[in-house]
This record gives structure tokens, C-alpha cells and sequence, in this order.
């Protein structure tokens, strides 16, 4: 019954999902490894002690370590935080339909399916969390969620709740994607703008139904499944996932936040280069994708591999995102080693994996880096996290070892093979990446 | 406005200057005088023997002097320096210059549609010189590309070997017709009616290469009024038949590369298999079929055709003995190309032994295309293709710093 419930109702029935259902009871106790906790300095032999799923001691090798525990030698090993993908389309998250352009009641919740193979090839990327989106081909596709890649046969099972109370963001784009020009779409740039300030303000309207009624029953508005999810983009609860390429779409974001408040973050960013300073003045965060390669995408052109280390240089925080299957989960540690190539420091691209996308998801104070009481999430890297020959060798979510290379049926999905992949439920056909390709990045 | 992006816009802008200014400089250097250069790196893999630390490469009016440990430079020659050195790379199978980088339809001259079998459409006429994607290529080393018609299409069309140097199609072409670009599975059925099954591409394909063998047996009637009317198609076709060009077979399935070899068998062609994403589940058939192997970016998405690849193909087909070049390939979307010195550094960190990786980038993709007397290693009298770097060439943070294409500087990204 709890998937009926209104979406107010849901912060304490997600406060108890949030508690691992099985977490270990033993401690164990990881020595000798090089540990970046990122919110830290390194710690070279250090020692990482977890029990059920939360790290309770951190530090150099005299940490104590409990008589108990399980000792793991982790010696020539490199350890980071979990990984948080901000970005992501793993497990098949459709969201609206060709019937509207703005779509806030659909969740992708009721779409991704929590047995994908894709998510098994997340860990394998060292990825612990995700916020798992629908496509870019709408205005507002849909509500987004916050995973944690825990196993799990219902998808409820990997929501991960907030510091606002909410398990997911709202998606929304401009640009290109979404102007298709049929029935219910915007056909240009500033019809875009148009209807989503109309959305804006019915939502302020029903929202000030809601505040006048102070919960009398008989004042209260109809119930709006459209209107409930805007007025928690309203009050800065359900964060706007912002797919935004060029400069003045960049800057269109900019302007409808500042005149309705919402909180955002700015997703590719292409051309962050060129407004760097609006966007470091609007403190508006940006999850940015590193692409091998220039074009493909005309409004992609002027993308630039140095906006990590530019937007970084301004004081903007910066996320490194998948945008799976634009670039492949297995390779954002390599995303984030492509900034470093183009100038971003060592620090803020091990942030731009963890601790800066955990906060853009308002998930900062669990997870993100490896601090005493944080969520158990980590990586075991053989070597160095930004080198090519660097594998992840094991991924730990809540405690659980989710990944192990060791195990060749791990293995098999970090680096393919025979039958390792199964399609997606939307992939209706071999050759339907023209249908991701026009809804994804 | 503020200060920050006046300083950023102004920095790009400044680069932007720079880079024309630099050119200029090229193209003065060009006509003028033609400076001799040496390059000193820690590390030269020549690919063509021993790594040489600490060495020289000497380069004389375009070709390579000497290659040596610590070689005397004479005073004359302007002296690089780098941590490693290897050949130009090579890329054995890309769309580049045909497949431009906009992705709108004025800039997309990979795959005609007209017809799903089309010999007579050659690479040079639709090749763009000047497309940002072949001077992305460049500055990231690659100095060869074996580019052309895409996927697609039973015969898509021809392929052709050009340097990536900047110039007009005939500075830079090295072989105007290399190979006849084939394509067997799904792919194709995006973009014909027909052929609508496996069997059917074969069927045509059959048909095609018969009537082909038809056509010559009428050229060679004695009565002159006999014979048929110059078919640029067919004459194409007759070159494949009589292996003067390669078939370049873009198969990922095992059922459709044990087709190609099938047909291959069956109409002698030389067969390069492109793309051979199953190409580990059938290496003893591979080998003994004589056929050569462009694998798949290592990088690749495993969708569709795909699905089944594993990044360690490129390390089980060498292990098997099968000579492998990793191509950059055809992407419809986001990147709108792959770089083969990252899939090849991927391939590395995936089981394919270090100078296998380099080979695959080089000389495996030179002696594919028949250009290995000219480039793909550092030898003695070959081209100067040289890329220099500031580190590993593999590792996600080294920088191609500079570039050498016949003996000029090309491309100098590093400070």
C-alpha cells in the first residue's frame, strides 16, 4: 500500500527503508591500505573498520580495531570513497511520454527495474550510489531517484532518502532534446522558457491554496499529483536536475532560479566554460560528463574537456557524471582522471566522484567520504584511482561486498563477455540507439 | 559580467589567436626553409626492435635519418623533447572526414542509402580535409587514418588511406582505393527494405560477386561490339575478386563472421574482419581462415551487435595468434569518434601485453594496410610520423605534447 501514499507521507516510511535490512554484524576491519576519505588528508597504511554498514573508526594503523572484528589485508591497496554517479539511466528509467512536455507525477520509480544487469556493471565501476533519471527528451521528464546498489528484487529496496526527506530529484531540460514541435512540445528556445515559468506558477498557486488551508480538510486544494512534486521543487526539498548544453540555455536555467527559487544543479554543461562566472555568482552546482571526443551533437560543439578545471578554478562545485550510456559506468573513475589531464587538481576530482555529487543530491552527511558513522560504501582499488591499469577490485555498499574481480562472474561485468549484459526492458530492438541517443545527453 | 568571465572568455579567445598564429607559423615554416629536427625522449618505442632509452630520432626533409641511443645532433636540427616517443598511430578503420562532426545531414557522407550495394562510390570524393574531427585525430596523435565509407550497407563503398596532416585531398591521400567497405547483421536493415534477413544479405551479396565474374568473361569477348558497357561498379567488384582490395567485413556476431569467412572462402576475397566483437569465441576458426582482425574500440557500448564484446577480445585474439589493429570505428552519437591510443591504453589495462597494445596502433594496422615500408615504426628512411608524449602514452593523464606528420610539427598541446 505504501506506493499509494501521498508524497508527504513517504519521509518516515523511507527513513526505515533507509536502514540496511541486512547489514553485518561482525565488525571487519580493513589494514594497510592507502586511504582517501576525501573530507580528509590520505592515509597511508591506514586502517577502515565497518559494522552494520556504517564505518565506525578511521585512521592511521594505531587505530583500534576491534578484538572481534574481521581483518582484511588491504596492504598495496587503494581505498575511496563509494562512488556517486549524479547522472545515470541504468536499469531502464523511462519517464514521460509523448503525450506532454512537462511531466512531474511521472516517477521513474515505477519504471527501473532493480534486477538490471546494468547496475551490476555500476559496481563493477566502483559506483555505490546513482541518481537514476529519465531522458532529456521532455522539458520535465519525470522524477528522478537516488539509488543506493544494494541488492534488492524491488526497487523500493535501493531508495536512498535525503537530507530533505525525498529519495529523488526532478528532471529537467532545455535546448534542443526537448523541443520537438509536435502536439504539447515547445518548438523553440523561449516557448520552453514560456511554459515552464506556466508550470512555475500554477504550482506557486497551489501552493498557496495548500499554506492558506493550513490543513483544514475542507479549504484544502484537490489533491494534484502534478502540483505535489512542485510544490517539493518549491520548497527547495526535490532538487532540479538541470540537462543544459549551451551558454544561453546555461543561462535561461539561471534566470527561471532565480525568479521561482528552486534549487538546482546544472547537468553536461557544455559551454560552462563561457559562463563561468554567472554560474559561480548563482552558486548553481554543475554535474559535468568528459567525452573523448568533440561533436555529434551540434549543440554539444563547444563542449570543453577543461570545464572540470575551469568551473573548479571559480569556485563552483563540480560532480563527474555517466550519463550511462553516453559514457559507460565501468569508466567514471577514467571521466574524472580526463579532468586531471585537462587541469582539475587530484582533490576536487576525487571530490567530483564522491563527496561533491553526494552533496548535490542532499546526501552529503551519509555518504560521500570515508568519516566515522558515514555509510560503509567504499572502493578497493589495485592501484592509483586516475590510472589506466588501476582495476576496481572490490565495491562495498552498506557494509555488503557488491563487487569482487576475484569472482569471475563479478569480473565478467567489468569487462563484458558472452550473455553478460541483458537488454534493458525498453530495448525493444538490437538497433534502437537512435531512440538513446536523441533522449540521452 | 564580472572579471572571472571576461578572463575566461579572453583566455580561450587568446588560445584561439595563438593556435592561428601558430599555423601561420606552419605555413611560413612550410614554404620557407624546411628545418631538420631531432627528437630526444627517455623512451623510444620504435616498433621496430627494443625500446631505446634515452633516444635520439633524427629527421631529414620529411623521412627518418637515424634512430639511436644517444645519437650526435648536429647543430642545424631543431631538438624536441619528450619522455616517450612512438610512431605516428595509425587507425585501421574510421569515418572521419566522411562522418563529420556536426552529425546534421550536410556533414554525414558515410552511407548512401540509395541502394545497399554500391562498389562504386569512393572515399576521396566525399572526404573533408578540414572536418574538426580529423584535426582532433592529429592532436591526438593519430598521423594515418584508413577512413572511408561506413557501416551499413552490404557494400557500402570504398575506403582510402590519407595522413591527417592539414591540406587538399591530394597532399595528403596515400591510397585513393583501399578496400570495399562491407557490412553483414542488423545494421543494415535500419536503413534498406532489403536485405531483411541474414540469409538474404548472403544471397545478394552471392549474386553480385557471380554476375560481377559475368561481367569480366564479356570484356573479354573477341568481338569488340560484344562487350559491355563500362561498369565502374562491376569493375570495382572485379578488383575484390582478384584480391587487388581487401573486404573490409564489418561482422560483431559469430554467426555473421563465420559468413564472412564463409563467403570469403567461397569468392577468394582477402578478408579484414571489422568490428568482430564474438571474435574470441571463434579464434581457431579466425586463424585458419587466414583472416585479418580490426577490433572494436575497446571502449565499445555493449548494445545490440555489441552486447557479447568483451574488453579483453583484443588479448585473446593475439593470444591465438591473430595479428589484431584496434579501429576507432563509427559512432552515431556522443563522442562523435573514438581516439585508438585510449581504446588501445584500455586494451592494455585489459590483458593485451604493452607492445601489443602499441603494435595494435601502428605497425599491425601499417602492414594491414599494405603501408608498413612507409610508416606504423621509427626506421631508418621511413616517414617521420612521430607523436611525442609527457608520460605513459597509455595513462589517462599523459598529454600527446607534440606531433610530427612527414617531418613538420602539426600539433604542440603542451606548455
Amino acid at each position: 500500500m505504501r506506493k499509494f501514499l501521498p508524497a508527504g507521507s513517504l519521509i518516515p516510511i523511507c527513513l526505515l527503508l533507509y536502514f540496511p535490512a541486512h547489514s553485518q554484524e561482525r565488525p571487519i576491519a580493513f589494514k594497510g591500505a592507502l586511504i582517501y576519505p576525501v573530507t580528509g588528508s590520505a592515509i597511508e597504511k591506514g586502517v577502515l573498520v565497518v559494522q552494520h554498514g556504517r564505518i565506525i573508526a578511521i585512521g592511521n594503523s594505531s587505530t583500534t580495531v576491534p578484538a572481534d572484528a574481521e581483518i582484511v589485508d588491504a596492504s598495496n591497496r587503494v581505498i575511496i570513497p563509494g562512488i556517486v554517479d549524479t547522472h545515470s539511466h541504468i536499469g531502464g528509467p523511462e519517464g514521460g511520454d509523448q503525450s506532454n512536455a512537462l511531466n512531474p507525477d511521472v516517477r521513474v520509480l515505477d519504471a527501473v527495474n532493480p534486477e538490471s544487469t546494468g547496475f551490476r556493471k555500476a559496481l563493477a565501476g566502483g559506483i555505490t550510489t546513482a541518481n537514476v533519471m529519465p531522458g532529456s527528451g521532455h522539458l520535465m521528464s519525470g522524477q528522478t531517484i537516488y539509488l543506493k546498489l544494494r541488492e534488492a528484487d524491488d526497487i523500493e529496496e535501493m531508495l536512498v532518502v535525503n537530507e530533505r526527506g525525498v529519495f529523488g530529484g526532478m528532471k529537467m531540460a532545455n535546448g534542443t532534446n526537448s523541443m520537438r514541435g509536435t502536439a504539447g512540445f515547445p518548438g523553440t528556445r523561449a516557448k520552453s522558457a514560456a511554459m515552464d515559468r506556466e508550470l512555475f506558477l500554477k504550482a506557486i498557486e497551489y501552493k498557496r491554496k495548500l499554506d492558506s488551508a493550513k490543513k483544514d480538510s475542507t479549504k484544502m486544494p484537490d489533491r494534484d499529483l502534478r502540483m505535489e512534486s512542485m510544490v517539493e521543487v518549491l520548497e527547495g526539498k526535490r532538487v532540479v536536475h538541470f540537462h543544459t548544453h549551451k551558454m544561453n540555455d546555461i543561462l535561461t536555467v539561471l534566470r527561471l532560479k532565480k525568479e521561482f527559487g528552486f534549487r538546482v544543479v546544472l547537468h553536461h554543461v557544455s559551454e560552462a566554460w563561457k559562463v563561468t562566472d554567472a554560474i559561480a555568482a548563482a552558486g548553481a552546482p554543475c554535474s559535468i560528463i568528459n567525452i573523448d571526443a568533440p561533436g555529434g551533437k551540434l549543440e554539444a560543439m563547444n563542449f570543453s574537456p577543461k570545464n572540470g578545471a575551469v568551473l573548479e578554478k571559480a569556485g563552483v562545485a563540480v560532480a563527474v557524471h555517466t550519463d550511462d550510456p553516453i559514457t559507460d559506468s565501468r569508466f567514471l573513475l577514467r571521466s574524472a582522471a580526463l579532468g586531471i589531464r585537462e587541469g582539475m587538481s587530484r582533490q576536487k576530482a576525487l571530490e567530483a566522484l564522491t563527496i561533491a555529487g553526494a552533496r548535490m543530491l542532499d546526501l552529503g552527511t551519509k555518504i560521500g567520504s570515508l568519516e566515522k558513522g558515514k555509510d560503509a560504501d567504499f572502493v578497493i582499488l589495485s592501484g592509483d584511482p586516475f590510472s589506466v591499469f588501476t582495476h576496481v577490485e572490490q565495491t562495498w555498499v552498506e557494509g555488503r561486498k557488491r563487487f569482487d574481480r576475484a569472482i569471475p562472474a563479478d569480473k565478467a561485468f567489468a569487462v563484458g563477455g558472452y550473455k553478460v549484459y541483458t537488454p534493458e526492458s525498453n530495448e525493444e530492438d538490437e538497433d534502437n540507439h537512435h531512440e538513446w541517443s536523441d533522449e540521452n545527453q | 559580467m564580472n572579471g572571472v568571465m571576461k578572463i575566461s572568455k579572453s583566455t580561450i579567445k587568446l588560445q584561439t589567436m595563438k593556435k592561428i598564429f601558430f599555423c601561420l607559423c606552419l605555413l611560413f615554416a612550410a614554404f620557407a626553409l624546411r628545418a631538420q629536427i631531432a627528437v630526444r625522449a627517455d623512451k623510444v618505442y620504435t616498433m621496430a626492435g627494443e625500446v631505446i632509452a634515452n633516444g635520439v630520432v633524427l629527421i631529414k626533409d620529411g623521412k627518418i635519418e637515424r634512430v639511436g641511443a644517444g645519437l650526435k645532433i648536429p647543430a642545424n636540427y631543431t631538438v624536441y623533447q619528450a619522455r616517450v616517443v612512438t610512431p605516428g598511430l595509425v587507425d585501421a578503420r574510421s569515418v572521419v572526414g566522411l562522418s563529420g562532426a556536426l552529425n546534421i545531414p550536410v556533414d554525414q557522407d558515410q552511407l548512401e542509402k540509395s541502394n545497399p550495394i554500391q562498389p562504386d562510390l569512393r572515399a576521396i570524393d566525399a572526404y573533408n580535409t578540414d572536418d574538426t574531427l580529423v584535426g582532433y585525430l592529429r592532436v591526438n596523435g593519430v598521423t594515418t587514418i584508413h577512413t572511408g565509407h561506413g557501416v551499413g550497407a552490404l557494400i557500402s563503398g570504398q575506403t582510402m588511406v590519407a595522413k591527417t596532416k592539414p591540406g587538399m585531398i591530394d597532399d595528403v591521400t596515400l591510397v585513393p582505393a583501399a578496400m570495399l567497405a562491407m557490412t553483414l547483421g542488423t545494421s543494415i536493415r535500419a536503413n534498406f527494405t532489403s536485405p531483411g534477413t541474414k540469409s538474404k544479405e548472403i544471397a545478394m551479396l552471392r549474386a553480385e560477386f557471380i554476375k560481377a565474374l559475368g561481367y569480366e568473361k564479356k570484356l573479354q569477348a573477341k568481338d569488340s561490339t560484344k562487350r559491355p558497357a563500362r561498369d565502374l561498379g562491376q569493375e570495382m567488384l572485379l578488383k575484390l575478386l582478384h584480391g587487388e582490395v581487401k573486404a573490409l567485413i564489418a561482422a560483431n556476431t559469430a554467426t555473421d563472421i563465420l559468413s564472412a569467412i564463409r563467403l570469403a572462402k567461397e569468392f577468394k576475397l582477402k578478408l579484414v574482419i571489422e568490428g568482430a566483437a564474438e571474435g574470441y569465441r571463434l579464434t581457431d576458426k579466425i586463424k585458419a581462415s587466414g583472416a585479418e582482425v580490426i577490433v572494436h574500440p575497446t571502449m565499445a557500448r555493449p548494445y545490440g551487435e555489441m552486447a557479447n564484446m568483451t574488453m579483453e577480445n583484443a588479448a585473446m585474439l593475439t593470444r591465438a595468434g591473430i595479428p589484431v589493429s584496434i579501429e576507432s570505428g563509427y559512432e552515431s552519437y556522443v563522442p562523435k569518434t573514438r581516439v585508438i591510443l585510449f581504446e588501445a591504453g584500455v586494451a592494455t589495462a585489459n590483458e593485451l601485453p604493452y607492445e601489443e597494445a602499441l603494435k595494435a596502433v601502428t605497425i599491425n594496422p601499417a602492414r594491414l594496410l599494405g603501408l608498413d615500408k612507409r610508416i606504423g615504426s621509427l626506421e631508418k628512411g621511413k616517414d617521420a610520423d612521430l607523436v611525442l608524449y609527457d608520460g605513459d602514452p597509455f595513462e589517462y593523464t599523459t598529454h600527446v605534447c607534440k606531433v610530427v606528420i612527414d617531418g613538420r610539427l602539426v600539433a604542440d598541446n603542451c606548455p
